[in-house]
């Protein structure tokens, strides 16, 4: 045995059928760092070529989304929106989805959209979710200039927004919890559906449930409070809670739930990667 | 010593036929309980050979199966076998993107694998931009491509569209600087699949100048192709694999030879064994004999310079078949075509009808072949369709001599610039 430890020492690459799936090899991950980049540049130039507005559209989504939720939730069906004005209620809702939403997408796609590469080069394959999820962050970071455009105006011109200052070191780390909950479940999709194509129907429209039952069109107060209990078991609706409070002071803040929601998520994220491990090795031949 | 790079220990890697993958379902769950009862995987011991010609019971087969062998350093390996024998599941193992089902291997050093050029090329892009991206992609960081980048470019020749999305270039101007990239690339192990079949032949020239390069400057290679003429150029070792399994190792000559000679073990009086290995055959008829004599019918495998002769063949039909066409080929030594034949009529293609049982068919060919090595390959086909019923490759060898058949004038020359020699009139007139 010990021979064979010696042994071993001398290789680079040692491959075997049955290698630990706890072998999370975040040290490759790092070695590979300038192909995130490199892909992040990717994701985002190679979306606005061919375009005359370009990244302009990065802004008219969110501004056109926000104004017919405000039509409709707001205007037409008279849904309360947790004393914060409309328009600002469903674009903070709606610019932190869309992260979401964009991120889990796009990470549950990561083996079948990429069966090309992945079959005839070897790098690590967290390299593309993790890029995936850095693109997104950078798409948020642009569309957050529109929201504090937004916020500001709310902010001079009414009285019903009272930030909570000290909680706003929070907020980055929400995105982060967010992204990293997209992420665990965006990659555990994609390690069903390179066998099980079924789960890309469910993912397709299971998202679009989640919007309804994550807050982001109606606030929580609006349930009794047994009812927001168990809807703020998702982590999403309890980021997406929280946000709204530390931003406008309306909304459901609880240092309970938001621990419930880092726990959730690092469970689901060692979970994920163990998956993704065990995925990588041969999804090739079931892709 | 030299230095080991490369070590593969009882390598095999097992797929179920069918719809899905290496496995279903009720066999995972089957594999599961064995492992939770401490037993070993049930499916590891069955699978069958990977043949195509057979019909196998199982639905397992082992496309690669007890591989082992090592690669020392500054080797350039070619790994020959015919389609099917698993040299680019073998490939696709040691460059990881697929994971072995039994055995293990080791690799000392930075691997680079081209099982492809210009994977991940985004068409949107620009060709500055992929030679990035596709860089990184094949292992290398920004400062190295940075530092390589006008070389590749000079390399590839298309420097005037480098800012020009790639899904603009031609397919040639793709290829050329997906090449480019990959050749710049400074791994310990190169692994290459089959990419020089792409490109103009001045291309391919390039790719194999570029290999050499780099076999020279110390780096292993590992090298499959169909293209023997190459392999015997560039490799100084090969493997032969057929069916899955390691037939022989050794120096790129043997290799070429026994890769060119195996499956053509005929009995000495031409008889085509039963069980004799077929690529392509519906059955319907067999090839059961060939031999070529002279026009005495003497039965020989060296004629003399200038020399007539016929090939006869032995057919058996199961079936009555019709509209049905028997081609003769001959090939160079190294399975180059260079002669096709098939019955003709007033310059028209005759088809015949075959009745069950066996017939006896004779084709005399007029025809100065040059002194050398030949090949002969027959087939059987529908004339219409062109359906394949039987066809041996490379089945029947002969030599040709320098002395001449009929007359004292021997082939006078020592170089051979050709292979056949055709009746030439010439004219000559002071102008």
């Amino acid at each position: 045995m010990q021979d064979k430890v010696q042994d071993d020492k001398d290789w680079d690459i040692i491959v075997r059928p049955n290698s630990s799936p706890f072998q999370i090899n975040l040290k490759e991950v790092w070695a590979y760092k300038d192909l995130i980049t490199l892909m992040v540049k990717r994701d985002i130039t190679s979306v606005y070529k061919q375009t005359v507005l370009g990244p302009l559209w990065m802004f008219i989504q969110p501004i056109f989304i926000t104004a017919i939720y405000t039509f409709t939730f707001s205007a037409s069906a008279g849904l309360s929106t947790d004393g914060i004005p409309p328009i600002l209620f469903y674009l903070i809702g709606q610019t932190f989805w869309v992260y979401f939403a964009d991120c889990l997408n796009k990470t549950s796609n990561t083996f079948i959209s990429n069966a090309a590469v992945f079959g005839k080069v070897y790098f690590p394959r967290l390299v593309m979710p993790f890029s995936v999820i850095i693109s997104g962050l950078v798409k948020l970071g642009l569309q957050l200039s529109l929201l504090i455009i937004v916020y500001i105006y709310y902010f001079n011109t009414t009285d019903q927004i009272h930030p909570q200052w000290p909680y706003f070191i929070l907020l980055p780390v929400f995105v982060v919890i967010m992204g990293f909950f997209s992420l665990s479940l965006g990659i555990i999709f994609s390690s069903f559906t390179t066998k099980y194509r079924d789960f890309t129907f469910l993912l397709g429209f299971g998202v679009q449930l989640l919007m309804f039952l994550s807050f982001v069109t109606f606030p929580a107060s609006m349930f009794s409070p047994a009812k927001q209990q168990l809807l703020l078991c998702n982590p999403i609706a309890t980021l997406m809670e929280a946000i709204k409070f530390i931003l406008t002071g309306h909304g459901t803040f609880s240092i309970n739930y938001i621990i419930t929601a880092i726990i959730i998520t690092t469970l689901l994220f060692f979970f994920s990667v163990i998956i993704f491990n065990k995925t990588e090795k041969s999804f090739m031949d079931t892709v | 010593m030299s230095k080991e790079v490369i070590k593969i220990s009882d390598l095999g890697k097992q797929y179920r036929l069918g719809q899905v993958g290496t496995t279903s379902i009720s066999d995972d769950l089957k594999r599961w309980w064995y492992k939770i009862k401490g037993k070993e995987d049930p499916f590891l011991k069955i699978g069958d050979e990977n043949d195509r010609t057979k019909k196998g019971n199982s639905e397992y087969v082992w496309a690669l199966k007890d591989i082992s062998f090592s690669v020392d350093q500054g080797d350039v390996l070619g790994i020959v076998g015919k389609n099917g024998a698993g040299k680019s599941t073998l490939l696709k193992i040691l460059s990881r993107t697929t994971s072995p089902t039994v055995g293990e291997y080791k690799i000392k050093g930075r691997v680079a694998s081209l099982l492809e050029v210009g994977t991940g090329f985004h068409p949107d892009l620009t060709g500055r931009e992929n030679v990035f991206l596709n860089g990184a992609i094949l292992g290398m960081t920004k400062a190295e491509i940075r530092k390589n980048f006008d070389e590749i470019l000079d390399f590839s020749g298309v420097e005037r569209y480098i800012d020009t999305p790639v899904k603009r270039y031609s397919s040639g101007m793709y290829v050329r600087l997906a090449f480019a990239v990959a050749a710049h690339l400074k791994p310990e192990i190169l692994i290459v699949d089959e990419v020089l079949s792409v490109g103009d032949q001045e291309f391919q020239d390039k790719c194999l100048g570029k290999m050499r390069s780099v076999s020279e400057s110390g780096r292993t290679v590992l090298f499959v192709s169909h293209n023997l003429l190459a392999v015997k150029q560039l490799c100084t070792k090969g493997i032969y694999l057929k069916n899955g399994r390691l037939l022989k190792i050794g120096t790129t000559k043997d290799i070429v030879e026994e890769y060119l000679n195996d499956d053509k073990q005929l009995q000495s009086d031409g008889t085509i064994p039963h069980d004799f290995y077929r690529e392509i055959s519906t059955g319907e008829a067999f090839f059961r004999k060939i031999i070529l004599t002279d026009l005495n019918d003497n039965s020989l495998t060296r004629f003399a310079f200038n020399q007539p002769f016929k090939v006869k063949l032995i057919l058996e039909v199961n079936k009555q078949i019709k509209d049905a066409v028997i081609n003769i080929s001959v090939a160079t030594s190294l399975g180059e075509p260079i002669v096709f034949s098939v019955e003709s009529k007033n310059s028209k293609y005759v088809s015949r009808t075959f009745d069950e049982g066996l017939h006896e068919i004779e084709a005399v060919f007029d025809l100065k072949f040059l002194p050398n090595n030949y090949k002969v390959t027959i087939g059987l086909h529908y004339f219409s369709n062109g359906v394949t019923i039987d066809w041996l490759e490379n089945i029947y060898q002969f030599k040709v001599d320098k002395i001449s058949y009929n007359t004292n004038e021997d082939y006078p020359w020592e170089a051979m610039h050709g292979y056949i020699e055709p009746e030439t009139k010439w004219n000559y007139k002071k102008v």
